[in-house]
């Protein structure tokens, strides 16, 4: 059972991250779906609903998405459905419920970084880019990677490039969280990326298999599909758990690439 | 801590501690309806409206309630009525318990999407569990309730 | 017909559609108790030292209980009629806690945050002790899971030995079974595994308790069995049985689980310590850990068959992890040859051998199929293997073989099949789900195909011999009728089905009943809803109780009708000279009549009145069982070996239909559970014996998008023996789907899953394997 003293609820962000830093025990609040899973004690839970965060927005070359945007806002964004191949939008739908997609933020499961996260391996394919309070931009790659600092995530920007994105997941039911998924984003200037997630550790970007995948598959060839899938399984890492074997995870890792390959060039 | 909102129509005020959630603080204020199923976010018996939008009360603290609009099954009986004759016609209430919060999803639901398939109306109310049923006869309860209501 | 097999809506639908507050914890004051238990973080483990007086010091704590505050005395907490036939091995808190979240010590507080408190505030001090976390070696290992002296089961018969972990041993056999096998032209062998499953309902297990004025236990629970939970509390807190009184409110389903007495003993022994209301609610947590599930088993078949197909002989060999304790042990691992041998009646010889053994996890308990549902899998999936080895069509080796009315089934307790259309259940499903077209598979594009499978399966009505039930229904003063039932409406609709039959019997609008809720002061006695049991015995008791109150109602009318004649209890009378239309009785010969209002009237209100009281009292020395075909088609991506239940159709014989609404919905439900438990529902352990799988987001039911397709249908027979010719249909629908969907994988793809659940790791990893070995 976790338990909260305080319940802040600031109108600046300056404001929230103040709080935040004032104490160890003080966290922001996102969602809060996890929330009663731990036992954690917190001093003083912070709530930015009032920081004006819930928005998605064109702004110049980006697409802005908000740190306390619903996942729902997400699924039924008609800006986001009309790019990427809608995937950005659809990906979210993966995740059961409209309850649940009403309650949960972006911003609270971006900070998560969790292995198992729906959003954030197509996300990763991308040009996105996470905009943090204190430290300021950085791009999702090295976001995945990087220590969980005391700060505040105030919104996801992606680079409105015009790239194909194609997203593959695998549940044993619907209701399930993936027991992988794989995506793929392909531009004629930007070339392939690749990114694995629901492995067992955080999704990565597959460097190896995406520049492979650039210099050789300018066009429709089986051969060379393999190879790079060959490559997938050689430099991405899967572990065993519950719900999967590495060995399942690796022989279906194969199957998405060919499959998200030729659904973002047409083959 | 006491917080004001507007229930089921209604200003109250309600007497909360910083972690309560709108779960319990709803039943505390007599909204018994609302069901706590799973204390994960998984089966949907929770859902509430908040500002009009179906989310799960278990996950939702009280205090961000505040100010704003929280509706349950008491809110909207003659509504729930309509499509609870629906569904009691098909026997899909079964044990009832998963009933409160899969018909505030359906209420909703029926807001938000117009002409619904039957796969809209599936991935609509997924997040709502039941184990009576088989979900079939509460599937037909929906098409018979937005064809009377059509 | 007015009311039987008529789609009639349950009595209490409104209300539960309206969200009204009629659950145990809807109703539970106020201001009561909080109860929560201390729950053990080892599997096996000896409580050297608890140290509870930190707990106590906290503000708000009424009570903390550990083992020294209970009495020694061990019970079952098994809703079984008395004697039980599971054994007596638990004490509402022990010395020893024999499985991770087995119940450490109890606190009862103000309010939640305060119990959750001062349960952090108790120091134990455990020996932990070396487990048994297989349950292979568990019968014989060097551990015991019960070291001790006081065990007791009824039943000699059961050969349970406590010493050697053994819960259950037994073999059953009937004809010459190596003979058998030797005369047999080729045998089909099969080895089988079944998962431990979450009955998962959703409401989890809850109970509050007060003192009434006459200083009486008051039980409100969340329970399928009111009458067993009265008779095992009274011996666990030993107190006289007349001193409880047990009320059944809504209930939040149950499918077995609740058949076991989870959650009572706490706040009852709360209450008697305080003198306070109390109560206990099991969040998910609780009732996936510290509730019971499915028995996990381990299952060799072999079949013996001419090339022809004709079945000679059956074996059947199980071996079930009954967990910790062992309630339900020694009786529902019998449904599990009990149950499936007899489909295929006309073999020659059967042996069905039989082991549970306690282990340190998680009780196994009810759950809907109780055995047979574990039997069938293995013994279906073998008929289908039988089948491909033949080349014969499985739907035509059934037509070969099956159990057929009339028959006397030798592997049933010689039980004679009275009412069957399991012929009209296969053909009919073989043409819904489009067989002849679709058998075994059709590729639909490089990488997908859709094929199909199906099995055959039986349960019971009720338990032969031993199941009773009473019912009543009063005359009140208005002409309305009040009807009283033991039987426990969990959902399932069993109040309104019970009072279509009395409606159907007295000729009376449903609108004149008053269905009383179950509450142990009042209503008859009825071991209460399990084992399939309600419609067919307590629904003939109902039936009995209303022919019982008609004639009562044609008398006094008679009486009225003529005041000179009826001078006397014991005057002579002939029922049939009167006419009965469910409003009027009248004089046949002369027409003269008078209403059953006027009756009532009477009857209430002047010195020569009476009460009028139906009485049913119904056992039955037969078990009939409802059969069913099931047909499921899949559709599966061969590179991935994921697949869907696209289509799973149902086709059910349950006698005669009571309730069209209630029959569809049970067998939907059932198909659903049965889809769950074939492809993903699982029970995981880590290897520190802790439960992986202890919530909704670990342990995953169907989801409305899960579930594509199922249809059902009906066959009817007539079982003379039950109401209006009914069967039961609780339980035999969550048969079929595990089979079936095994043998559709089968004929997308040539693997041969014998483990549950078939998930598409599974899949694949047969697939790749079937290529190696083609290379």
């Amino acid at each position: 059972m976790f338990t909260i003293q305080e319940y802040a609820m600031p109108e600046t962000l300056q404001e929230a991250y103040d709080i935040l830093k004032a104490q160890r025990s003080n966290v922001i609040l996102g969602g809060c779906a996890w929330l009663r899973l731990g036992s954690r004690r917190i001093r003083t839970a912070v709530d930015l609903s009032k920081c004006g965060l819930d928005f998605i927005r064109e702004n110049g070359e980006f697409i802005e998405i908000g740190a306390m945007t619903s996942y729902h806002s997400v699924a039924a964004s008609d800006l986001l459905k009309s790019v990427f191949d809608g995937v950005i939008a659809s990906c979210v739908t993966s995740i059961i419920g409209v309850q649940f997609r009403n309650t949960v933020t972006v911003g609270g499961s971006v900070y998560g970084r969790f292995g198992f996260s729906d959003f954030l391996t197509p996300l990763l394919a991308l040009d996105t880019r996470i905009v943090l309070f204190n430290r300021g931009e950085v791009p999702l790659k090295d976001f995945m990677t990087m220590p969980y600092e005391k700060d505040i995530v105030v919104m996801v920007r992606i680079r409105k490039d015009g790239r194909h994105l194609s997203y593959q997941n695998m549940r044993n039911s619907r209701g399930d969280f993936p027991i992988l998924n794989l995506a793929v984003s392909y531009g004629e200037a930007q070339g392939f990326t690749v990114t694995v997630g629901a492995r067992g550790p955080k999704a990565v970007r597959a460097e190896k298999t995406s520049a492979y995948l650039t210099g050789h598959c300018r066009q429709k060839d089986e051969a060379l599909l393999q190879g790079a899938c060959d490559l997938l399984v050689s430099e991405v890492s899967f572990t065993d758990n519950m719900r999967a074997s590495a060995d399942y995870r690796r022989l279906i890792s194969q199957v998405f690439l060919k499959r998200a390959v030729r659904e973002v060039t047409g083959w | 801590m006491v917080i004001t909102l507007m229930l089921n129509g209604e200003k109250r005020q309600l007497d909360c501690r910083p972690d309560t959630m709108l779960l319990e603080a709803l039943r505390d204020a007599g909204c018994k309806s609302v069901k706590c199923g799973c204390d994960t976010t998984n089966c949907g018996l929770c859902t509430v409206w908040l500002d009009g939008h179906p989310v799960l009360s278990c996950s939702v603290p009280a205090m961000r309630a505040a100010g704003r609009s929280v509706t349950t099954l008491e809110g909207v009986q003659a509504e729930a009525e309509v499509f609870g004759r629906c569904l009691i016609a098909e026997g899909g209430e079964q044990c009832g318990f998963c009933s409160p919060g899969f018909i505030m999803n359906v209420l909703a639901m029926k807001q938000e999407l117009k002409n619904p398939s039957e796969e809209e109306i599936a991935r609509y109310l997924e997040g709502n569990l039941c184990r009576c049923t088989g979900y079939m006869s509460q599937m037909r309860a929906v098409r018979r309730y937005l064809e009377v209501e059509a | 017909m007015r009311y039987i097999s008529k789609p009639v809506v349950k009595v209490d639908g409104l209300s539960l559609v309206l969200g009204r507050p009629l659950y145990t914890n809807d109703l539970a004051p106020d201001h009561c108790l909080v109860v929560k238990a201390l729950r053990s973080p080892y599997p096996y483990a000896r409580i050297r030292s608890i140290d509870t007086s930190r707990a106590e010091k906290l503000p708000g704590v009424a009570c903390v209980l550990t083992y020294k505050d209970v009495p020694k005395v061990r019970f079952t907490n098994a809703g079984q009629t008395y004697p039980e036939c599971s054994a007596y091995d638990r004490l509402i808190l022990d010395e020893y806690v024999r499985y991770v979240g087995d119940e450490a010590a109890l606190v009862a507080a103000v309010d939640e945050v305060t119990a959750v408190k001062a349960l952090k505030l108790i120091k134990v001090d455990y020996e932990v002790l070396t487990p048994v976390l297989d349950y292979h070696t568990a019968a014989d290992n060097p551990v015991i899971v019960h070291d001790y002296d006081d065990y007791f089961n009824h039943y000699p018969s059961f050969n349970a030995d406590n010493k050697r972990n053994i819960v259950v041993d037994g073999i059953d056999e009937g004809g010459d079974v190596e003979k058998a096998f030797a005369e047999s032209a080729l045998i089909e062998c099969g080895t089988y595994e079944t998962q431990a499953q979450q009955q998962a309902m959703m409401e989890g297990f809850r109970s509050y308790t007060y003192l009434d004025q006459n200083d009486r236990l008051v039980v409100v629970t969340s329970t399928q069995v009111p009458f067993h939970t009265r008779r095992s509390l009274a011996r666990a807190l030993q107190i006289p049985q007349s001193r409880i009184r047990v009320v059944k409110p809504r209930i939040g389903g149950g499918f077995g689980a609740k058949q076991t007495i989870v959650s009572e003993y706490y706040p009852a022994i709360v209450t008697l310590k305080t003198g306070k209301p109390a109560k206990m609610i099991y969040d998910r947590h609780e009732t996936f850990t510290s509730g019971n599930t499915r028995h996990q088993m381990y299952l060799n078949v072999r079949v013996g068959a001419e090339e022809d197909g004709t079945i000679n002989v059956i074996e059947v060999d199980t071996l079930s992890n009954q967990g910790a304790y062992g309630e339900h042990g020694t009786t529902t691992i019998g449904l599990v040859g009990h149950k499936s041998i007899p489909l295929y009646n006309q073999a020659k010889a059967f042996r069905f051998r039989f082991r549970g053994v306690y282990t340190n996890m998680e009780p196994a308990a009810a759950f809907r199929g109780y055995g047979a549902t574990q039997g069938i899998f293995a013994l279906e999936s073998t008929i289908n293997s039988l089948a491909h080895r033949l080349g014969m069509d499985p739907v035509a080796l059934r037509e070969k073989n099956m159990l057929r009315e009339g028959e006397i089934m030798k592997a049933y307790y010689n039980e004679p099949l009275n009412s069957s259309a399991l012929d009209r259940c296969i053909s009919r499903g073989r043409e819904m789900i489009g067989w002849d077209e679709k058998y075994p598979c059709r590729k639909i594009s490089e990488t997908r195909v859709r094929s199909v499978g199906m099995a055959i399966a039986m349960q019971g009505s009720g338990i032969a011999g031993v199941d009773t039930a009473g019912a009543v229904i009063k005359l009140n003063d208005d002409g309305a009728y009040t009807l009283q039932i033991g039987a426990t409406d969990m959902g399932t609709g069993c109040d309104t089905t019970m009072t279509q039959i009395a409606a159907e019997t007295l000729q009376a609008d449903m609108d004149r009943f008053i269905i009383a809720q179950v509450d142990t002061d009042v209503s008859p006695f009825d071991p209460g809803s399990y084992a399939s049991s309600t419609a067919y015995v307590t629904g003939m008791a109902v039936y009995k109780a209303a022919c019982d109150l008609k004639s009562k109602l044609i008398r006094a009318g008679a009486g009225m009708l003529h005041p000179e004649r009826f001078t006397s209890p014991d005057t002579p009378f002939e029922e049939e000279d009167y006419l009965f239309d469910g409003n009027e009785v009248t004089e046949a010969e002369t027409g003269l009549h008078v209403s059953v209002r006027d009756i009532a009237v009477h009857c209430a209100g002047t010195n020569d009145g009476d009460y009028l009281i139906g009485k049913g009292f119904n056992s039955s020395p037969i078990s009939p069982p409802p059969l069913m075909a099931g047909f499921a088609e899949i559709e599966m991506d061969l590179e991935t070996g994921r697949y869907d239940v696209v289509d799973f159709v149902g086709v059910v014989d349950c006698g005669t239909i009571l309730n069209s609404n209630l029959v569809r919905v049970q067998t939907e439900g059932g198909i659903a559970q049965g889809i769950g438990l074939a492809m993903y529902e699982d029970v995981v352990y880590n290897s520190r014996g802790r439960m992986m799988t202890s919530s909704f987001m670990q342990y995953k039911i169907p989801n409305r998008c899960d579930i594509k397709k199922i249809r059902v249908a009906f066959e009817s027979s007539y079982e003379p023996t039950g109401p209006y010719g009914a069967k039961s249909i609780g339980e035999i629908v969550v048969n079929t789907p595990a089979p079936a969907i095994a043998d559709a994988i089968y004929n997308a793809c040539g693997v041969r899953l014998t483990t549950l659940p078939m998930t598409p790791e599974k899949v694949l990893m047969g697939i790749m394997k079937n290529k190696e070995n083609e290379n």
